[in-house]
């Protein structure tokens, strides 16, 4: 065991973690950040994308013990001041029908804006190209983006 | 005004909770399997002892320590629990293991010691058919005298086609949390589309009363038919754990173990033959549908008769025979999976006329343009239900017109022209689907609405929410019944002690019966409220006549239509129904008129209605790889009078994009022994954002309200998956393109890159020949 610092969605919290745990189920088991999902345990569906240090990561795939000191960002604390635009795009979309998707594809989409606040429908697509979602198509989770986009 | 998705906020602020986010104590035990590693043994013996001693392990299981029934068949009672003397597919769960730790469970299995002998297996739908493997006598539809006809037709043409089954791949697993309460009492946090039936299972395994078991169920990250039955599994098991250990006990699969395990769409070998005249009027068509059924019943049978009753799709067929027959293999029980069959059967008769359009050298849109079921005439299914309400022309004639059909497919014609080794496909396929339970005793549903002295209304209603809107659009029906803003309706948690015996929510028809139960109900408090306000009125305003047939409800508030500037508030009008002791809650109970069907004779009105659809699809294909890109997609789709168009929308493109997933990408591989070999998203390819068409119209048909149904609306969840098979039609055009339309292309269903470079390959060698 060791104890590492993380300092999730502004807030500073410790924790004790073994060598091999996994980032996603330390932020869920331990630190009761639920947003993130486990889908498929291999970095391929997205449902645990974070952001770690400002960059998206798949959390399934980062040890905890590697992140000591670092930054991490969940929607959680994309929400701590009221929802955000996106946020609230998604909601006027019906973007998401069961949700499970929602938290991953919404990081992937927010550190898109971070860095390019006026994408395109394809680097719309190319953002969350690393992000499935089983009830939708996509297309409603497009349309919230590029019409936040055109607000602009 | 738009509607959003009620948990919407929820979901995109990760407050949502799905069963995995519930937050339970520290006592909470992990459940996980020991499963076979065989597609069918004897199982010689076992011995638990050394692996019970592993530390952090609170028990291990066999069917020897189920204190109930060992069985969670849902409708023929042949799945058990845990196996006994033999194991009949890989990953049939043989023991159970409640530890702290996934770590503990690991070493726990390496101490269990169990023996073997290896059984021959029937890993393949072929194998089966040809080792006569059946679960049950096979079912029969016909119309008509089809062997006569078949003889007396001018032009007959025959084939088979295999079709591939499909992985749900719900985002969220397999998962159950059981908390055990006083005395034999047990709470199940289930993600299921069935808490009835999960409650049933669950008692039968525990040896206990219903009454003693609660399910519940808040939302379901996704289902697709995957936790129609397949969702009790994880809930017996976490049941018999709890139960076992006294403890808090969640069985969630990991997405591989999910993937490995558990059941999905069913694969289809359809045979067919077919009799048609110059015009391309499809005369007679004889079928003989296989369905992969897996080693257990599930619900096979009830798959099987919706793709006989789909056989046909949107075609009057005079003379047709529909054979089905229940192929049982050594594989996991395949189970419901969105469409229920109708996909399968509907691939038979569209490959049907995509051959006879080639044949006659004549667009396929034309073909099934004439075959189109009537509106006064040529209106019968073959099994004897009138197509009343039909859509297909309005649907047909706006759609060609708007997808610009026509233009286009020229177009297409000009660019395989300038192009070798890049071709592209155009199809229109129709889609009509039967709304309701072909069992007609599953067509009925309850609710139970709350009003609370402030006004706001807590609802419950026998149906699921797992991302479809269910909970939406009754809290919209709920609240339009009231006349009342639509944030006083809060939608509960699904829940077997609110609403008991519900059937599931299934075969599209979550909104069609809960909304019914739910106007119901309402319909009941507004008719004790309306007592009340023609009392309070009266106070009001002396002398004037109240009766309790004019009161509405409109705008939050009560008044009579007779004097409408007299207005008593919502709230207050109950707060008053309280203070007068009227109860403030009602049941509503509905059940869907005049189904029924005859098994033996394969005749009846199983349906209460047709919805409608039609998909113009264009594909690009490149020769050399088989890549291929969906271009554009163009759809019309019936919803009826639309509860909520955004949420039907996005129904309609979620389904179409899941159907093209099943028709291109998602190919299950199996080794001989029955591995399933990609089971995990690295290698079972379901669509991503770069799949989806390029350009992607979707209309919901304006003006067509359905007659009999809860505010005019109709079922949307399943019938727009099948517009897919446009997609798949489209490919063939695409293939058929590199042998100039001359020549038959022999692709199967899913049509991924490898199966089209092939058949382009086909093709190409029979040009050069």
């Amino acid at each position: 065991m060791k104890k590492i610092t993380l300092k999730v969605n502004n807030e500073s919290r410790f924790v004790h973690v073994e060598p091999n745990e996994i980032l996603l189920d330390v932020l869920r088991d331990k630190l009761g950040i639920k947003s993130p999902k486990s889908g498929c345990e291999r970095g391929d569906c997205g449902a645990c994308t974070i952001l770690l240090n400002g960059e998206s990561v798949k959390s399934c795939l980062v040890f905890a013990i590697e992140c000591d000191g670092m930054d991490i960002r969940t929607i959680e604390g994309l929400s701590e001041k009221g929802l955000s635009e996106l946020q609230e795009s998604f909601i006027k979309h019906n973007s998401f029908q069961c949700g499970f998707c929602a938290p991953g594809v919404i990081i992937s989409a927010a550190e898109l804006l971070e860095h390019n606040p006026k994408p395109n429908r394809e680097e719309i697509k190319e953002a969350i190209a690393g992000n499935l979602c089983r009830c939708t198509g996509y297309e409603s989770i497009i349309e919230a983006v590029e019409d936040l986009v055109s607000k602009k | 005004m738009k509607i959003f998705h009620e948990s919407a906020a929820y979901h995109v602020s990760g407050k949502a909770v799905y069963i995995d986010d519930i937050q339970v104590s520290d006592q909470i035990l992990n459940g996980y399997l020991y499963t076979s590693p065989y597609a069918h043994a004897k199982i010689l013996k076992f011995d638990l002892s050394e692996a019970r001693k592993t530390n952090g392990v609170s028990a291990i299981l066999s069917y020897r320590d189920l204190p109930g029934e060992n069985q969670m068949g849902p409708i023929v009672h042949d799945e058990p629990v845990l196996a006994e003397k033999s194991v009949e597919f890989i990953g049939q769960a043989i023991f159970l293991i409640a530890a702290q730790t996934e770590e503990a469970a690991l070493e726990a299995k390496k101490k269990i010691s169990i023996e073997f002998e290896e059984l021959p297996a029937v890993t393949t739908l072929k194998q089966g058919i040809e080792q006569n493997s059946f679960l049950q006598a096979q079912r029969k539809i016909e119309i008509g005298n089809t062997e006569k006809a078949l003889k007396e037709t001018k032009n007959t043409l025959s084939g088979e086609i295999e079709i591939g089954g499909q992985e749900h791949w719900y985002l969220e697993t397999q998962v159950c949390l059981c908390v055990p309460g006083e005395g034999m009492e047990m709470k199940a946090y289930a993600s299921t589309q069935n808490p009835a039936e999960t409650q049933a299972i669950i008692a039968e395994v525990l040896g206990v009363s219903k009454h003693q078991i609660e399910v519940e169920t808040r939302r379901l990250g996704g289902a697709f038919g995957g936790k129609e039955t397949q969702g009790n599994h994880v809930a017996a098991w976490a049941a018999v754990l709890a139960n076992h250990t006294k403890r808090p006990v969640k069985v969630r699969l990991q997405r591989d173990e999910d993937q490995k395990i558990t059941g999905k769409r069913h694969p289809f070998l359809i045979k067919y033959t077919a009799g048609y005249n110059d015009e391309g009027l499809i005369e007679a068509v004889d079928l003989e549908l296989f369905a992969n059924a897996g080693y257990a019943t599930d619900l096979t049978m009830a798959v099987l008769e919706r793709a006989m009753m789909h056989a046909e799709n949107a075609y009057f067929i005079p003379n047709m025979r529909i054979i089905g027959k229940p192929v049982k293999t050594n594989l996991p029980s395949n189970t419901a999976f969105r469409g229920f069959g109708g996909p399968q059967g509907m691939i038979g008769i569209e490959t049907i006329i995509d051959i006879v359009a080639r044949k006659l050298q004549k667009d396929s849109a034309e073909i099934r343009f004439k075959n189109l079921y009537g509106i006064h005439d040529k209106n019968i299914t073959p099994y004897g239900q009138k197509v009343e309400n039909n859509r297909l022309f309005m649907l047909y004639e706006q759609l060609v017109k708007s997808s610009e059909y026509q233009m286009r497919r020229k177009d297409v014609e000009r660019y395989n022209a300038q192009n070798e080794f890049s071709k592209r496909g155009l199809a229109m396929t129709p889609v009509k689907f039967g709304i309701s339970f072909t069992t007609a005793f599953l067509n009925q549903a309850g609710a139970l609405v709350n009003l609370y002295t402030d006004g706001s209304v807590l609802l419950n209603h026998g149906g699921v929410e797992m991302g479809q809107g269910l909970h939406t659009k009754m809290q919209q029906i709920a609240a339009l019944e009231f006349g009342i803003d639509i944030d006083l309706v809060k939608v509960n948690a699904t829940n077997t002690s609110k609403v008991p015996n519900t059937s599931p929510t299934a075969a599209s028809s979550g909104t069609d019966l809960n909304g019914m139960a739910v106007k119901i109900a309402v319909d009941k408090l507004k008719a004790r409220l309306a007592k009340v306000a023609v009392k309070k009125l009266a106070e009001l305003q002396q002398g004037l006549n109240f009766v309790e047939e004019d009161i509405v409800f409109e705008k939050n508030a009560v008044f009579s239509s007779k004097y409408s500037d007299l207005k008593i508030g919502f709230q207050q009008i109950v707060n008053a129904a309280w203070l007068e002791r009227e109860s403030l809650s009602a049941t509503g109970f509905y059940s869907t008129p005049g189904v029924h069907f005859d098994r033996t004779e394969g005749k009846g009105q199983p349906f209460f209605y047709f919805a409608f659809g039609m998909a113009v699809t264009e594909v690009e294909i490149d020769v050399l790889t088989g890549q291929h890109h969906v271009l554009r997609a163009d759809i019309l789709h019936d919803a009826g009078e639309s509860l909520n168009r955004s949420i039907d929308i996005g129904q309609v493109e979620g389904a179409y994009v899941q159907g093209l997933g099943w028709v291109t990408s998602e190919e299950m591989k199996y080794d001989t022994k029955g591995n399933l070999l990609n089971h995990s998203p690295d290698t079972y390819k379901i669509p991503g954002v770069r799949d989806i068409p390029q350009i992607f119209n979707v209309k919901l048909l304006e003006g067509a309200p359905n007659p009999t149904t809860i505010r005019k609306s109709k079922a949307v969840g399943e019938p727009p998956f099948m517009l897919a098979i446009s997609a798949y039609m489209a490919l063939r055009d695409a293939v058929s393109a590199v042998g100039n339309h001359k020549l038959e292309p022999d692709l199967q269903l899913p049509a991924t890159n490898e199966w089209i470079v092939l058949a382009c390959r086909k093709l190409r060698n029979m040009l050069m020949c």
